[in-house]
């Protein structure tokens, strides 16, 4: 008897979770049909029923998508020793095309520096003595308690002081020093033991050969922890690119798809589409790598 | 005694050499953390003590701080946000420990399918999923409103209508706030020392004993982590309310958050906005506290 409402109960949690599950992919479902609907199929004339797929499949949005175009960049390279400065300017894309790369550049040199910032100020912290140690890692979790979006507004007069407004480091730099990166290498850190560095030392290792060859393979699941975090982190920052990027070409996949809902707010098919060409290569990427993803985000909360 | 000077003059010597290298090793970090963080910081209290706008600034000391406790704007955004954050965080943290439960057993690739389901939401991004459910609750091409009228009833203005349009924020927002729960919960669910589950079971106990009395006790720090982090994600709630109602209509969806990027970016109003974000952070700096001491009691115990 026991077992049989056990097994009830355990059948109805299925199918109610199955059922929940189904919900959290229908909007997925209506961003992809919906970019390869027709102008009829997307609007509702009363009395009809809704097209839960497409009567046909239109090409129609994505071209209205990709009609603007821009360079992939713009580079300008002062060449040393000369007055002259280069520009080198990548190939004409559409200009959906180039938020997608400005989204995947600063998600990705956002990753790279802190990762590189981040391990070396763990390391430090907590392996090493030095003067103003304690200081600046109570500055650091300190400043961890405090929300992002009370510095929006000053980081932007620093940004424009910088002369860097528009630029994607605008939004890669403020990630960058956020404090969440260290504190999570320090912890990571933490575990390497005291006696392989002094062996690495007596060895006559200098400070960042003993960093490279000893620490760097013991912290490297943390490592991967903060590249995935920090990826997601800032390609999801929203406010801060809203601040910093504003001309066309300089704004981030979201930027742009916000923007195209402000200002064609009826052309749903558009916005689908551009929708469709932000969710999907990242949900690729993200079933691909899920285990990484998973591993990443357990890891960042333990030891968080 | 010369050699132990030499010795100690070494000593120093080496030492200062190691501060040196360590410096070195926080010198990048610092230059991003200084400038990037602490000094817009630092920056933007200053500012709160001015009335900066476009025009320019001069000092007004506290006087934003009295004003906004006497804007009926702010006011409201506040009782925004505490209805949020209060509404939010349990009904994630029982969601999602319910799902964790109910999948964390099953065959791993089924655990993972349904794990990557509900983290989707998450992984797509504030923006796409905004705008899908801004069309699903478009008043006449919505599927919602479509799926009422043919059932007979009368569309609603899902966005348009201050008594509904708070509760499609947290509704929107629920659906962003559970992927990481439930990751946490399968991973620490998971872990869960099966000797004492089945040391309580030959003692008896039934299922449901037996979570609440091992399971949820040993995942506690995972919960109080989760509570914490859906708390932060409420009060910092942003393109989601920007981009579906624009904080409206007449402030009904408005957070402190919202109001602030009103405030200095449509209005111009520098100085005032820094005052908010002032409060804004004094605030989550103290549910964070309290939270944080929460925390270590309970673990302790």
């Amino acid at each position: 008897m026991k077992l049989q409402k056990t097994n009830f109960y355990r059948i109805l949690s299925l199918v109610v979770l199955v059922v929940i599950a189904l919900l959290f992919l229908f909007p997925l479902y209506w961003i992809v049909t919906g970019s390869v609907k027709e102008k009829g199929d997307i609007l509702i004339k009363a009395g009809e029923s809704v097209k839960w797929i497409p009567s046909t499949i239109s090409w129609g949005n994505f071209g209205r998508l990709f009609s603007a175009t821009e360079p992939l960049f713009k580079v300008k390279l002062p060449i040393p020793f000369t007055e002259s400065i280069v520009t080198l300017t990548g190939p004409i894309v559409p200009r959906a095309v180039r938020w997608l790369y400005n989204s995947v550049f600063i998600s990705l040199a956002a990753m790279f520096f802190t990762c590189l910032t981040a391990s070396l100020a763990g390391y430090a912290l907590a392996k090493k003595q030095f003067v103003g140690r304690a200081f600046f890692f109570s500055l650091i979790v300190c400043a961890m308690a405090l929300p992002k979006q009370v510095i929006l507004i000053p980081l932007l007069t620093v940004m424009k002081n910088l002369n860097l407004v528009e630029s994607p480091w605008a939004v890669i730099f403020p990630v960058v020093g956020w404090p969440f990166g260290v504190f999570l290498m320090k912890q990571f850190s933490e575990s390497i033991p005291t006696s392989l560095i002094e062996a690495a030392r007596i060895d006559g290792a200098g400070e960042f050969r003993t960093f490279a060859n000893v620490a760097f393979p013991i912290i490297k699941p943390g490592f991967g922890a903060l590249a995935i975090f920090t990826f997601i982190n800032a390609w999801n920052e929203y406010p801060l690119q809203l601040v910093m990027l504003h001309e066309p070409q300089a704004k981030t996949i979201a930027l742009g798809i916000a923007g195209l809902q402000t200002e064609m707010s009826n052309d749903y098919g558009l916005i689908m589409a551009g929708a469709a060409l932000a969710a999907v290569p990242i949900i690729v990427i993200f079933v691909m790598f899920q285990k990484y993803f998973t591993q990443g985000i357990t890891m960042g909360a333990v030891k968080g | 005694m010369a050699n132990s000077k030499a010795v100690v003059r070494a000593g120093i010597s080496s030492q200062i050499k190691s501060n040196f290298i360590s410096y070195l090793f926080m010198l990048p970090i610092l230059v991003f953390f200084l400038g990037f963080v602490i000094l817009p910081m630092v920056m933007g209290v200053f500012t709160s003590f001015t009335n900066s706008n476009m025009g320019g600034s001069e000092f007004v000391g506290f006087s934003n701080y009295i004003q906004l406790f006497q804007d009926k704007n702010f006011l409201k955004s506040s009782v925004n946000t505490i209805i949020i954050v209060i509404v939010s965080v349990p009904t994630v943290a029982f969601f999602s420990l319910w799902v964790g439960s109910a999948i964390y057993k099953l065959k791993p690739a089924i655990c993972s399918f349904f794990r990557c389901v509900f983290y989707l939401p998450v992984v797509t991004g504030s923006v796409a999923v905004v705008v899908v459910w801004k069309w699903m609750f478009d008043v006449y091409n919505g599927l919602f409103n479509h799926g009422l009228n043919a059932i007979g009833v009368q569309s609603v203005n899902w966005l348009g209508d201050s008594k509904t349009a708070l509760l499609c924020i947290i509704l929107i927002l629920f659906t962003t706030s559970i992927g990481q729960p439930i990751v946490l919960y399968v991973s620490a669910l998971g872990n869960v020392d099966q000797s004492l589950v089945e040391a309580a079971e030959v003692d008896g106990a039934t299922k449901l004993q037996t979570f609440w009395r091992i399971k949820y006790p040993a995942i506690m720090p995972t919960t109080l982590y989760v509570m914490v982090i859906t708390t932060i994600n409420s009060f910092q709630c942003f393109a989601l309310i920007q981009l579906l109602t624009s904080g409206g209509p007449n402030y009904a969806t408005s957070t402190v958050m919202y109001l602030l990027y009103e405030t200095a970016f449509k209005r111009y109003q520098y100085g005032y906005a820094d005052a908010m974000g002032v409060v804004l952070a004094i605030v989550i700096a103290i549910f964070s506290a309290i939270q944080f001491k929460v925390m270590n009691g309970g673990t302790a115990e």
